[in-house]
Order: structure tokens, then sequence, then C-alpha cells
């Protein structure tokens, strides 16, 4: 695999930079706040001894929601061996704080805490790309939920995206926290597979997305 | 001949049809929706529809069969030039079912191209000396499957039927062209979203897509195949071990085209190889017109970088199709200027072949 200084164009550097955007999802996305990948902009790799491959990336991520660009630098470290490990992540990002959206999280969190009527949703988004509105901050949390198991899941040789939210159930508030069960779908670019995972996770604006339980479901294609 | 039968002997009717204002074809244009996505029976419709509409420079081609025995067809737009020799751009799309956007930009080429002829002279010049043909949906079966429902908008593949032993459907069109087939980038599983197939041209429409364009390919100067997602633009070769001869043309004509793009609304699209910018691969019909001489043989990878991906939102097809059409003229324009010597003027104006072949009428 490439080593040494990297094309920020090419796939190396891409796939790591990937990663810092799951990364960067499971610390500080919120129904609110999500990030994507914007451009590499310099990056570079190395063996290291008994640990694995690390990289140093120079990258710019955008704040989808508030449409701001943050410029960051990251570290990479993809673990040797023939299972897969999750990568470990350094980031640092200018300006982090500047796309906070503590009021819509607050009211959200408010809106949906009571157990009046638990919501639920289905096909985000749909076939067209549609999301109804008031059904954004859930496919927000569903991309936040599924960067776990996308960080988890990520190597050298794979690209993953979210590609839908077949389902969100809100389940019973748990200690202060809302809690979902969710279906969700993965892309992932390099074997174009689409990978199920059910998801049960928790969020607050206090706590962020914590997961509780991921697995894989196996399906058979049709 | 049929052309120039049909160009004569309406003659004297033809100037009464110019009369009627352009509001039948305007008409129409303005009823379909080229912001929306559309199922087979209105893309369908809306080819006969075009051929209607432009009945001097649209003509339809049916040119293959596919796994379920369903129609592939391609619109041919060009201003007929009878007795003189044309050159040809190819465009597909959707060879993956579930790349929606790009069907969504055949036809707004199509319509673009038709829009800005008359009035564009650039555009009229190339339409005099190159035939268009765009084949809006190239893997009918599978885009007709991915619209069936919510657990089928992600198919990729084709229809056929797995081998013996296995349960899966499809084969990868884009791995089954006879271009280092089954080499690297894909599996030989066949549940696998890149299962290239039992042998190269093992699919029907892969078949067809070769004869067809393997039977005039000296005709042709460009190809364009059109995919999502991720904003690309991608050369040949897919296998690592291979260089396109004429590949530092490629990239320097790919940026130009990734810069129109960008100055359209501002997204940027990476320029490369396949084995460089995304993986390597082999099989693609990208590979295979190029192998067959066809120097100007590109990928486009239009939007989003993964955001929605496949699922592209429709209030992004505009923005999406207006940038790659610029990205797209950029390339076919070099090929146009490159082959025919214009001159420079503002009234109407002649281009030269510039090949000698061509010159002596061969």
């Amino acid at each position: 695999m490439a080593t040494g200084d990297l094309n920020p164009n090419h796939y190396p550097a891409q796939r790591a930079a990937k990663v810092v955007q799951h990364y960067l999802n499971t610390r500080h996305g919120s129904p609110f706040r999500l990030f994507g990948l914007h451009s590499v902009e310099n990056g570079s790799a190395e063996n290291v001894n008994d640990t694995g491959r690390k990289y140093q990336l120079g990258l710019t991520v955008h704040e989808i929601i508030s449409n701001t660009t943050l410029n960051c630098t990251a570290e990479v470290i993809f673990p040797d061996g023939a299972e897969q490990q999750p990568p470990v992540v350094q980031v640092s990002c200018e300006d982090l704080s500047k796309s906070n959206a503590t009021a819509e999280e607050e009211a959200f969190y408010q809106q949906y805490k009571s157990n009046q009527s638990l919501v639920s949703a289905q096909n985000l988004p749909d076939s067209y790309g549609h999301i109804d509105p008031d059904k954004k901050p859930f496919w927000h949390l569903g991309i936040v939920a599924s960067s776990f198991v996308m960080l988890n899941e990520s190597n050298e040789n794979t690209l993953y995206n979210m590609a839908q939210v077949a389902n969100i159930t809100q389940l019973a508030t748990e200690n202060e926290q809302l809690k979902f069960d969710s279906h969700i779908l993965l892309h992932d670019m390099v074997s174009q597979e689409i990978l199920h995972w059910k998801l049960l996770f928790t969020w607050s604006p206090a706590e962020g997305v914590e997961v509780q339980d991921m697995e894989q479901l196996r399906r058979c294609n049709h | 001949m049929f052309g120039m039968w049909l160009h004569l002997s309406i003659f004297g009717i033809t100037l009464v049809l110019l009369l009627v204002p352009d509001t039948t074809a305007h008409l129409h244009r303005a009823e379909y929706d080229y912001y929306k996505y559309h199922p087979m029976e209105e893309i369908v419709s809306w080819m006969s529809a075009m051929v209607n509409d432009y009945p001097d420079v649209v003509t339809m081609m049916d040119y293959g069969r596919t796994v379920e025995n369903r129609t592939i067809s391609l619109l041919k737009v060009g201003v007929q030039t009878p007795g003189k020799k044309k050159k040809a751009v190819w465009m597909d799309c959707g060879i993956h079912a579930r790349e929606w956007i790009a069907p969504a930009f055949c036809q707004y080429f199509v319509s673009q191209i038709l829009q800005s002829y008359k009035s564009d002279s650039l555009m009229k010049q190339m339409m005099e000396n190159m035939d268009f043909y765009v084949t809006p949906v190239f893997n009918v079966d599978g885009y007709v499957y991915s619209w069936k429902d919510n657990t089928t908008r992600l198919w990729r593949k084709n229809r056929s039927p797995g081998p013996a032993g296995c349960s899966c459907y499809g084969t990868d069109l884009n791995r089954n062209f006879d271009a280092n087939w089954g080499t690297i980038g894909v599996s030989s599983d066949c549940c696998s979203n890149i299962y290239c197939g039992s042998a190269p041209m093992s699919e029907p429409e892969t078949q067809f897509l070769t004869y067809f364009v393997g039977s005039r390919k000296e005709d042709f100067l460009c190809y364009l195949t059109i995919h999502s997602y991720g904003q690309l633009l991608l050369v040949p070769y897919g296998h690592p071990n291979f260089t396109a001869s004429n590949y530092n043309e490629l990239m320097e004509v790919g940026l130009g085209a990734a810069q129109a793009v960008e100055k359209v609304h501002g997204m940027k699209y990476r320029v490369g190889s396949s084995p460089d910018i995304l993986y390597p691969n082999s099989g693609s019909s990208r590979d295979w017109a190029h192998l067959q001489g066809i120097p100007l043989s590109y990928t486009f990878e239009l939007r989003d970088n993964g955001t929605f991906g496949f699922k592209l939102p429709e209030d992004q097809i505009q923005a999406s199709c207006e940038e790659a059409y610029s990205g797209a003229l950029h390339i076919i324009t070099y090929a146009h200027h490159k082959t025919f010597s214009c001159a420079v003027s503002t009234t109407a104006s002649t281009c030269t072949m510039i090949t000698l072949m061509l010159m002596l009428g061969l």
C-alpha cells in the first residue's frame, strides 16, 4: 500500500479521510449536527511496526446542516491483523463549536422525551431522495448511530456511507436518554455491497449518541 | 436512405410545419419534468415524443433485448446531412439500476442539445458533424426492478438468473465487458454485486452494446458512460498494470471538464484512473470502448459524495444535470474540434474534417 506523501485525490487518503468523518459524527453528531467529508488537502502514510498503518491527513469537513466548512488535521491508524479491528482516530478541527445547534437539540429532546406518543419512521430517504422535514432529525440520528458501525468496520479496503434508514422506532425514554431501535442500510463503495445492521441506541443533548447494541443482519439476496 | 427520402418528399410541407410555431415541441418540453425521476414507461414515452417533436434530428433505434426480453433503445440526435459521413458521440446511462440520476441526466442532455442547436452555432456545427447516440436506460430490467418497491431500490446488476447452484440473480454489467475481463475488482460469487458473469459478454445487454458500437467503432470520437455516486471523472483503464496510450490527453481534457463542472455550482469532481482514485476493476464498458480505439472514453460518477448516495433528492437533479452537462460538453467539444477544423465566425460556418481519410470520402 502507498507509503510516504500521498496524492490527496487518490483513494488511500480518501478512504482514511472518510474514517475521520465517521469518527467526528460519533463524537459530535446529533439530530442537528452532521459532518461530511469535503476535501482532502494533503496526506502521508507509514507502516508502524507491530501496530499497523498510520495516516496523517489535512482535510476539510462540511457541517451539513449549518453549511459551514472546517479545516481539520487528523491521524488514523489502521491496526494490523487478519481480523477487523476499529481504526484509531485523533482529529483536531478549528472552530468545531461554531456549528453548535444547542437550541434545536434541546427543543427536540424535550419534544420527544415525554413518551406521549413514541415516534417511528421508515424509508429515510424514500426512493426519490425525499425526507419529510419533521423526520429529518431522525435521518440525522440514523447517520450518527450508523457512524459507530461504519467506524468499527472500516479498514483500508472499505469506504462506507449510510444508504438509508429502513426503520427507526422510538422506545421508552431510559435514564433521561431518548432511545431508538433502528434498521439501517450501509453502502460500501469498494465491494458495492449493501449491508444491513440493527442498532439500538440512545441520545440526549448532554450525552450525544451511545450505541447499546449493534448486529449485522445477514440477508439472502433476491 | 430512408431519412433522405423523408426529407425530400416532405420538403413541400416542411415549410408549413415550420410555420406552426414550435409549440408542439415546446409544449411537450414544458410537460415533461426533467427534474423528477421517471419510471421506465414514462422514459419510453418520452423517447417516442422526442422523435415525434424533432423528426428532422431525432430517431430512435432499438439495438437489443434484455434478459427479460425488454427492448434496449437509444435516441440518435443529429442534423441529417445526406451523403456526408458523420462522426459520433456515445452516451449511456443506467448500466447500474440504482443510479437514478444517470438516466435523468441522459434525458436532460438530449433536451439541452435539442434546445440549444438552433441558436448556438457551435452546437449546430457539432450536430451537423456528429450524431449523438444516447441510451437513457441501458440496464432496463434492473431499472424496472429498482422501481418495484422499497426493498428493490438499491439493486445494481441486471436480472439474469444465477448460474446453476446459485440462487442469486444478476450480473454486474460494468464488469462483464471484454476488457481484461475477470482479472481484478470482481467476484466470482454470483451473489456479489460485482459478479462479472460466467464469461466476458455472457449477458445479452453487453452483447448488444458490443455489437452496436463495435460495428461502428471508427465513427465514435468519444464514449461517455454515466453513473453515480462519487463526483468523479474516471479514465481508462481499471486495471492498474495498464495505462491508456493517450493518458495525458485523457487527464488534461478530464481536468478541463472538472473545471467546467465546478464553474456551474461549485462542486468538485476528482479526475483520474479508477485504480488511482476509486478502486481497480475490469470488464468495464469504458475500458472496452477505449480498447476498441475510441480515444476519449470516460466514466462520469455524478452527485453526491455519500450523504444521500444513490437516493439523490429530486431537488438536486437540476443542478447535477447542469454541471454534468457542462463537463460532458467540454469533452465533446474537444473531441469535435480535434477532428474538425472549424472556421470561426459568428454566422454560419463550415467545418472541414481534418483527417485525410475522411476528406477522401472514405
